[in-house]
């Protein structure tokens, strides 16, 4: 028996090929925006997994460090660690900033951490971890810092000590750690003129600048400067614990917010991604539909342009079986090469993305169905075409 | 299929590639895919203990200077930045009623000095007649023994010499409470004294002055500084060290300061003073260090960096800080065996500034362990050793 379907293919593979890498290149667009949706969860995901936490402590009535700002005095800790269950609390500040570098700007979020403390980056890709009070960070790999290189936050220079990978924000901004006093000072100290005039400010205020009271000025002053707040305090619980149980202690007692680890998930993935995951998805939708309209536009001009060909098949009395199964044959065999030539393309392509790109095997999978799918649906048109196809055409026309 | 023998070979490479393509996306982009791995040796070696801290400079001895009492600034001589001698005049104060109360003291006393002249002789007249006295009541009483006066006289003659002994006893009191008198006046004298004297302000030390708070016609509450001066030989630096690593921290411990101003350069300096207390809030240690030679850069109130030498191992065992995780409370390493990562919980010692952990207990000398990962290993995990896993700074 003769395989018609690789026959024909044979016959005019050149076109064949180039038809399928060219299916693949939508195919890979497709894919890629799948994965920039799963890089967009798995960002959330991984802004959750630094630091190992179990409950996140954040300010009352606030949605936690990620979703709003939140400010809790930074011994809340020490209460916290009285709570039954709470093993070890790490106090954490984070902030959104832009940072000088190469002459230009990285925009970052800066995370105060405790070293030794949960919040800290789980692994590190190259360097060391933060051995000093102040002054060194841990850099993401994708802020394009390098290892020993000094960078300059706000008034202080630090030094990159160590690089980690896959540490970002949930907007995907490359994260810097830094100790927690340095991420202290930068996010709640002044600068030097708002400090100054601050000062200038106080001093004019007779409330408390009051003849025959010295120091009054001087400790009002120190009142200001100083600041101990932190965005959350990270909690790791003690196996025995429940966290539904120790969250509800925090509640209750210590008049705190507290979060457990699907709670954060449920405020990063569903809340705060949510409009821009839907709006990928619409793309997904759209882009899978343009797809099938096109294999089903290829299989059909391929076929119509078989129309002679066909019409000399049934003349000679082949079954309709068999022109329905080349055409099937060939559908498919785009798919496929559509598929590989997509997938390798998005692996390819995707560590250009400026964010984050996930292809998760499950997807390709699943992926691989809906395209063999959607060719072997596409394909029905032009069987139809080509079981309409009189047999006289061979002859005349 | 009868097809041409180099099509068939052209398809068969074609389909040799795409499986090979396919196997290299599943072996090396999914979950399958190995972490890369770098891997160190556990090593002996001296360790240096270390611990790290800002401060500031502060002059260890500065000097506020100002009235005892509410007063007005009359002049101030010198300025900020000046250097000024022990007991040189910095300032003074405005005396008000000082001088005339030195000089109504001084005539109180003058005038104390003649009640006592008055009343020594007051007392020597007291005691001539109180001789006299006597003399003639002892007469007295021997004219009775011979008949020739009365018994009425002779007691009269008693009574008058025991009441002029009791005039010359009063007159010697009289120049007593003279005296006394004549002493407080003296003491006035001086307490004005002084009290006039403090409001010249003089230099307690040979010393910079680091600021001038008032100018002359302020008036200043008692307490209230007008100078202030500082000994700048001794500068030295207050540094808050972190509680936590703040333990081996002792007197006499080598000291690497970094001045802000002067980043470049190390000075060297010893741990002069631990607090006995620390910061509370900020859960720091507050230490004293000074310079083994003061710098000419340094400036009060800068900020300085300070590496405190705390204690050195020699011959200690110890790995990267990077390859020490803690997993459920658990320090340890993750170690490689056939090309499986295996979770091996470690004693950890002390750790160094520049990245290594002294390993007590669970690792031999020679073992190798992964330092830096591309993903967070899990137990069993396949990895992949390569040399380095991002490229170093050019």
């Amino acid at each position: 028996m003769i395989n018609l379907a690789a026959r024909d293919i044979l016959h005019g593979w050149g076109k064949f090929v180039f038809t399928g890498v060219g299916l693949g290149l939508l195919i890979g667009v497709t894919l890629s925006m799948a994965g920039i949706y799963r890089g967009l969860v798995d960002d959330g995901q991984a802004l959750l997994a630094i630091g190992g936490a179990d409950l996140w402590v954040v300010q009352r009535d606030t949605l936690g460090p990620y979703a709003e700002p939140s400010s809790v005095r930074d011994d809340a800790y020490r209460a916290l660690l009285a709570v039954p269950g709470v093993a070890e609390a790490g106090n954490v500040t984070y902030l959104t900033m832009q940072i000088q570098h190469d002459a230009g700007e990285v925009r970052v979020m800066l995370v105060g951490i405790e070293p030794g403390h949960p919040g800290e980056p789980g692994y590190l890709v190259a360097g060391r971890p933060i051995t000093r009070s102040h002054y060194e960070a841990i850099a993401d790999v994708r802020s394009g810092l390098r290892l020993g290189e000094r960078i300059r936050i706000r008034r202080h220079e630090y030094t990159v000590v160590g690089l980690t990978r896959r540490m970002v924000s949930s907007g995907g901004d490359p994260m810097i750690f830094v100790p927690l006093k340095d991420a202290q000072e930068v996010q709640f100290l002044k600068d030097n003129d708002a400090l100054v005039n601050e000062r200038a400010r106080t001093a004019a205020n007779p409330e408390f600048n009051r003849p025959g009271v010295p120091g009054l000025l001087e400790a009002v002053q120190a009142s200001q400067s100083n600041s101990h707040s932190v965005n959350v305090v990270l909690l790791r619980l003690a196996p025995s614990a429940d966290e539904m149980k120790v969250a509800d202690q925090i509640r209750r007692w210590k008049h705190l917010e507290a979060y457990t680890r699907s709670d954060m998930n449920e405020i990063l993935v569903a809340k705060l991604i949510d409009t821009s995951a839907r709006q990928i998805f619409m793309f997904l939708v759209i882009l899978s539909i343009v797809s099938a309209a096109i294999v089903a536009f290829i299989i059909y001009t391929m076929t119509l342009n078989k129309v002679r060909e066909i019409a000399v098949l049934k003349l000679i009395g082949a079954r309709n079986s068999t022109i329905a199964g080349m055409i099937l044959q060939q559908a498919l065999g785009l798919g496929a090469i559509g598929f590989i030539v997509g997938r390798t393309a998005a692996t390819m392509w995707a560590p250009i993305f400026p964010k984050y790109v996930l292809l998760l095997p499950g997807d390709a999978v699943r992926g691989a169905l809906l395209v063999l799918a959607i060719c072997a649906l596409a394909s029905v048109v032009a069987i139809r075409a080509a079981l309409r196809v009189d047999p006289a055409a061979a002859i005349g026309g | 299929m009868n097809l041409r023998p180099g099509r068939k070979a052209a398809l068969g490479a074609v389909g040799i590639g795409v499986a090979l393509l396919l196997a290299w996306l599943v072996t090396s982009q999914g979950p399958l895919a190995s972490t890369k791995v770098t891997v160190a040796k556990v090593e002996r070696g001296t360790l240096t203990a270390s611990t790290f801290g800002i401060g500031t400079v502060e002059a260890r001895r500065a000097y506020a200077l100002g009235p005892t009492v509410a007063s007005r600034v009359l002049r101030v001589l010198v300025d900020q930045g000046d250097a000024v001698k022990a007991g040189q005049l910095l300032a003074e104060l405005d005396p008000v009623d000082l001088t005339d109360r030195v000089t109504s003291a001084q005539l109180a006393a003058e005038r104390a000095t003649s009640a006592i002249r008055a009343a020594q002789a007051q007392l020597d007249e007291a005691r001539s007649r109180s001789r006299t006295a006597r003399v003639s009541a002892e007469r007295s009483v021997e004219l009775r023994a011979k008949g020739f006066i009365s018994q009425e006289a002779v007691e009269a003659k008693a009574y008058e010499a025991t009441a002029s002994d009791a005039a010359a006893d009063a007159a010697a009191a009289q120049l007593a409470v003279a005296v006394r008198d004549r002493e407080r006046a003296l003491s006035d004298v001086s307490g004005a004294g002084k009290l006039r004297a403090q409001a010249r302000l003089v230099s307690p030390v040979d010393g910079i002055v680091t600021s001038r708070l008032v100018e002359s016609g302020t008036t200043v509450v008692a307490g209230q500084a007008v100078l202030q001066v500082i000994d700048p030989a001794s500068l030295w630096i207050r540094a808050r060290i972190d509680q936590g690593h703040a333990g081996g921290v002792r007197v006499g411990q080598p000291v690497e300061i970094a001045l802000r101003s002067d980043q470049k350069r190390t000075y060297r300096g010893q741990v002069q003073r631990v607090d006995w207390v620390s910061d509370a809030v900020t859960e720091e240690r507050i230490v004293n260090v000074g310079f083994a030679a003061r710098p000419e850069a340094a400036s009060v109130g800068e900020l300085v960096e300070v590496t405190i030498g705390i204690d050195q191992l020699v011959n200690a065992r110890s790995v990267p800080t990077a390859a020490v995780k803690r997993i459920n409370r658990q320090d340890g390493v993750w170690r490689v065996r056939q090309e499986r990562a295996m979770f091996q919980p470690v004693k950890v010692g002390i750790t160094t500034l520049d990245g290594r952990s002294q390993i007590l207990d669970g690792l031999e000398d020679g073992d190798e362990v992964a330092v830096h990962s591309d993903r967070a290993l899990q137990p069993d995990a396949t990895v992949k050793v390569v040399s380095a896993l991002v490229g170093s700074a050019p």
